[in-house]
């Protein structure tokens, strides 16, 4: 049941998002929001976020593959090229407009917002639309590298 | 709308996020970059581990049942309900983590945490894109 061990990441995943408050997009949009009622709370979620993976992935990465894997799959670009750049700058005016980015929008689906139930549908769509339309998948895949 | 600041349950959520990204390297190699593990529950399906990742997405919406389990708190959300904002918002994420390879866990928080350059870079635009929007529809167009 090796799948457990995904699905307890997916639960203690969404759990810090929940607590740490980014599954609320008001709490999102006013740390956003430097201009008016800003809110320094995700910071907090960045800096306690980077700081376990920093040091977890850097004894993870003594090992010489993960437990229950062939390999880590890790990017191999290295390249800053323009779909890089647009891509995050595209993904960052959706963030700004809705105040979810895809790790709250999926947790918040129980919780059947009706914000939510429009938000991720179109999330969805415009994934598969990028996907199929693309060849970042081959290109990526190619370079023997998947996920980030 | 001003939002309480808290500053402890949101380092105790980032580390609950850290931990996380950390067993999912080291028992499945995996990024935990969220854009990237519902992508590849859609088509074109290439990846060998559909059912981890499936798994995994379950796990994140189990959470917010989990925490009024735990708690007896509801989970509190304020969510835009306007129509046309939130299609456009919704599609222009989904393209823009496709596109750009990742959001704000998986360039974010796992390649931060990697010093990926590239990570470093996409983090750096999408924090300020979206800094730029939200300055534009709060303060210039008065939304």
């Amino acid at each position: 049941m090796l799948v457990l061990v995904n699905a307890i990441a997916g639960l203690l995943f969404g759990l810090g998002l929940v607590i740490g408050g980014m599954a609320n997009p008001a709490k999102v949009l006013n740390f956003l929001d430097f201009a008016g009622s800003w809110d320094p709370s995700l910071a907090f979620v960045m800096a306690g976020a980077v700081a376990v993976t920093f040091i977890g992935y850097k004894l993870v990465f003594r090992q010489p593959q993960p437990l229950f894997a062939a390999r880590f799959h890790l990017s191999e670009m290295k390249r800053i090229d323009s779909r890089l750049v647009l891509g995050a700058a595209t993904f960052g005016v959706g963030w700004g407009l809705s105040g979810f980015c895809p790790g709250p929008a999926v947790t918040s689906l129980p919780l059947l917002a009706k914000g939510t139930l429009i938000f991720v549908p179109a999330m969805l769509a415009g994934m598969t639309l990028t996907r199929l339309t693309t060849t970042l998948g081959t290109s990526r895949r190619s370079n023997s590298a998947k996920g980030v | 709308m001003a939002t309480q600041i808290t500053p402890l349950a949101s380092t105790i959520g980032g580390v609950l996020i850290g931990i996380a990204a950390v067993v999912l390297m080291l028992f499945k190699g995996r990024i935990a970059g969220i854009s990237g593990i519902v992508g590849r529950l859609l088509p074109p399906y290439r990846d060998n581990d559909l059912i981890g990742a499936a798994a995994f997405i379950l796990g994140l919406m189990a959470a917010p049942l989990g925490y009024t389990l735990a708690t007896g708190k509801p989970v509190i959300q304020i969510v835009s309900g306007n129509v046309p904002l939130m299609v456009v918002a919704g599609l222009l994420v989904g393209i823009g983590t496709t596109y750009g390879g990742g959001c704000t866990s998986g360039h974010g928080v796992c390649g931060l945490s990697r010093l990926s350059p590239r990570s470093i870079v996409a983090t750096a635009i999408f924090m300020a894109a979206a800094v730029v929007t939200v300055f534009v529809a709060r303060h210039t167009l008065g939304g």
